[in-house]
């Protein structure tokens, strides 16, 4: 419990950080739902200003952010001005919706990249390196937009995939298995682009890591007493070359939510991304800060359950603190 | 490594190539980016011919005028294609172009790419969009490593309060998925700006937030060559900390500094293609890479009409080529470190 206190506390004096600085931004910015309704012929002057007294936009802005830092704690996350409704009633099962989305790819993207990555750096210059090598270099190349709109238009040209959504029409009134069916038919391309997009980076570095220490003596040793390629590869080597890959695990939950927002967006996802572009347009300041603070909250934990992930893995980062 | 080399070389050759295009649109672009041909709504890239009907092989292709085109007054059949056509006439600063490297005359029309939906000559568009695209990510790239540098060496050099809130800073930063921060702080100005003002304010934005990564290992650079005994010596000897930043810290950064350049830049060039396609960048009718996709985001649009993704294939032609680029000053570095 030692180590594992420090990390949290540092982590959720970063969240208040991001929340002070995301809520100072909403604020600051020229302009803002009400000053949009002005626009509208039929209100009046009046009108706006009895409803800043309302929303309570008068109050200075320490005032502000702490009514609405209540608020999140309430789960409520601030006021939508647009839906006219507490703002996390709209966020939460947005973020709901990211994270299934992005736990999927982030799952589907390690889970190819430690087998192919070990491989590659057990067979170096082999077909199967040479091969993804390849492929690596060119995803890594493909932007997020790129890789979006072509499994958009797989969707349309294959006709077995929905182009947009995350359930079909008749969804509630489908059974328990239908309704897996359905949910997996809608996720799986989305998941496959983002796990594309996110695949080559940790591949690299899973055979960079392993390729450090496939040719260490204690391997050879090992190897030389008859362990089996497999349980060499995966066992030993793999543990071996953990604690980088765990950091990095940390750092690629960062790099699937920036993918997500666009993939969201552009293949429809019912994500935090189609819902924070849409209230940053709308000047819905609420949602905006709401979905920014859930992208950092969903990126902490990340990086938090590296640490941890870390701390359980390797005695050593216990001792220094 | 030969082959690396000659990769590298090809990746180069390309780059320039596609800038110096992007430079010279106002003389290789045959229409203006934003002449819209009504009549040619989302009409498919007209093919260069070099057979004519009676099997006949022409040196010189040429184009077959198409039938919506002949009803309005024209002999109908061929034209062929000529190199330095007169055109409309460019203003290009000081200068007015006439010339245009190459064109089919009027009626015929020549559209290498095809059209949008307003009839304006996708390729143009392409060659125009590219310079707003490139150099934005080129301007957004220089001043966040430069703002890195100055920020990053700052901390490492004198160490202490001015670092210790620098780098809290660009840990908050980092600490919010990039694209996140770049929609919130891109939230927070006017939604609606001319098309040179969200040029920019793009370029601002992201050279105001894309300083961080670059910084931390500016810091690292600075801290370690602060303790070498020559800077010492310098030191020693009363040379001003501008001095010793220029003479000793700076040589030392290069390294890192190009390779964070060339890392950034296609980076960029993609934050920018992303804000503009979403509809919070450069706005139309001036064309970027980015709002030339936007209109992919109907699925008729997307399905129907497959060289409006021309774009997005010149994107990935861009980034492709900046990657053994930002491998080899990488590599460079390594090798200079060791």
């Amino acid at each position: 419990m030692n180590y594992v206190l420090p990390r949290l506390v540092h982590g959720l004096v970063l969240l208040t950080a991001v929340s002070v600085l995301s809520f100072l931004m909403a604020e600051l910015a020229p302009g803002d739902f009400l000053a949009d309704l002005q626009l509208r012929p039929g209100v009046s002057e009046e009108t706006i200003s009895l409803l800043r007294a309302r929303y309570g936009l008068e109050e200075p802005l320490p005032v502000r952010y702490l009514h609405w830092a209540k608020s999140v704690f309430r789960g409520e996350f601030g006021f939508s001005m647009v839906y006219q409704t507490a703002a996390g009633s709209l966020l939460l099962p947005r973020a709901r919706n990211t994270l299934f989305l992005t736990v999927t790819a982030l799952i589907l993207a390690w889970c190819t990249a430690i087998p192919l990555g070990v491989w590659s750096a057990h067979r170096p210059g082999g077909i199967m390196d040479r091969m993804a090598a390849g492929l690596s270099s060119f995803l890594l190349a493909t932007p997020t937009i790129v890789l979006g709109l072509s499994f958009l238009l797989l969707a349309a040209r294959l006709d077995f995939f929905p182009t947009g959504g995350m359930s079909s029409l008749d969804f509630d009134e489908l059974g328990w298995a239908a309704r897996l069916a359905d949910l997996a038919r809608h996720l799986v391309l989305p998941a496959l682009a983002l796990a594309l997009s996110s695949f080559p980076v940790i591949y690299r570095h899973v055979r960079a890591a392993i390729g450090e220490v496939v040719d260490a003596p204690y391997l050879r040793a090992a190897r030389g007493q008859g362990v089996g390629a497999l349980r060499l590869l995966f066992g030993h080597a793999l543990k071996a070359a953990a604690n980088p890959l765990i950091s990095l695990f940390g750092l690629s939950v960062a790099g699937l939510l920036s993918g997500s927002l666009l993939i969201e967006v552009i293949m429809g996802w019912p994500g935090l991304g189609p819902l924070l572009l849409e209230s940053i347009l709308a000047r819905d300041a609420h949602v905006v800060v709401g979905a920014v603070l859930l992208s950092s909250v969903f990126l902490i934990g990340g990086n938090l359950l590296a640490d941890l992930l870390l701390l359980w893995m390797d005695p050593r980062t216990r001792e220094v603190r | 490594m030969r082959l690396c080399r000659a990769r590298l070389w090809l990746a180069v050759t390309v780059l320039v190539l596609v800038h110096l295009a992007a430079l010279g649109a106002d003389l290789i672009a045959p229409y203006d980016f934003s002449a819209q041909h009504r009549e040619f709504a989302f009409a498919p890239p007209t093919r260069l011919r070099f057979f004519d009907q009676e099997g006949q092989w022409h040196w010189r292709p040429f184009v077959q005028t198409q039938a919506r085109a002949v009803g309005a007054g024209g002999a109908g059949g061929v034209a062929p294609l000529r190199l330095w056509v007169k055109g409309s006439a460019r203003q290009v600063g000081p200068w007015v172009v006439e010339t245009r490297l190459f064109g089919v005359e009027e009626p015929a029309r020549l559209f290498l790419l095809g059209t949008d939906g307003f009839g304006r000559d996708v390729f143009s568009r392409l060659l125009y969009g590219a310079r707003i695209s490139l150099l934005a990510g080129l301007f957004a790239a220089g001043l966040s490593v430069v703002l890195g540098f100055v920020l990053g060496t700052a901390a490492g050099f004198y160490g202490g309060r001015i670092d210790e809130i620098l780098m809290r800073f660009t840990e908050l930063f980092l600490a919010l998925p990039w694209l996140y921060l770049l929609f919130a702080v891109r939230a927070v100005l006017p939604l609606e700006l001319g098309p040179i003002r969200a040029f920019v304010v793009f370029i601002l934005i992201v050279g105001g937030i894309g300083w961080a990564r670059p910084a931390r290992l500016f810091r690292g650079v600075a801290v370690a060559a602060e303790k070498q005994e020559f800077v010492l010596a310098a030191r020693g000897l009363g040379a001003t900390d501008l001095h010793l930043v220029m003479r000793h810290v700076l040589p030392q950064s290069l390294g890192v500094f190009w390779t964070q350049f060339a890392l950034l830049v296609p980076r960029f060039i993609l934050a920018e293609v992303t804000l503009s396609f979403l509809g919070l960048g450069v706005g139309e009718p001036v064309p970027s890479w980015g709002n030339m996709l936007a209109s992919l985001r109907g699925l008729q649009v997307l399905v129907s009409y497959g060289w409006m993704l021309a774009p997005a294939a010149a994107l990935l032609v861009v980034v492709l080529c900046y990657e053994p680029l930002a491998d080899w000053l990488q590599q460079r570095t390594k090798a200079g470190a060791a």
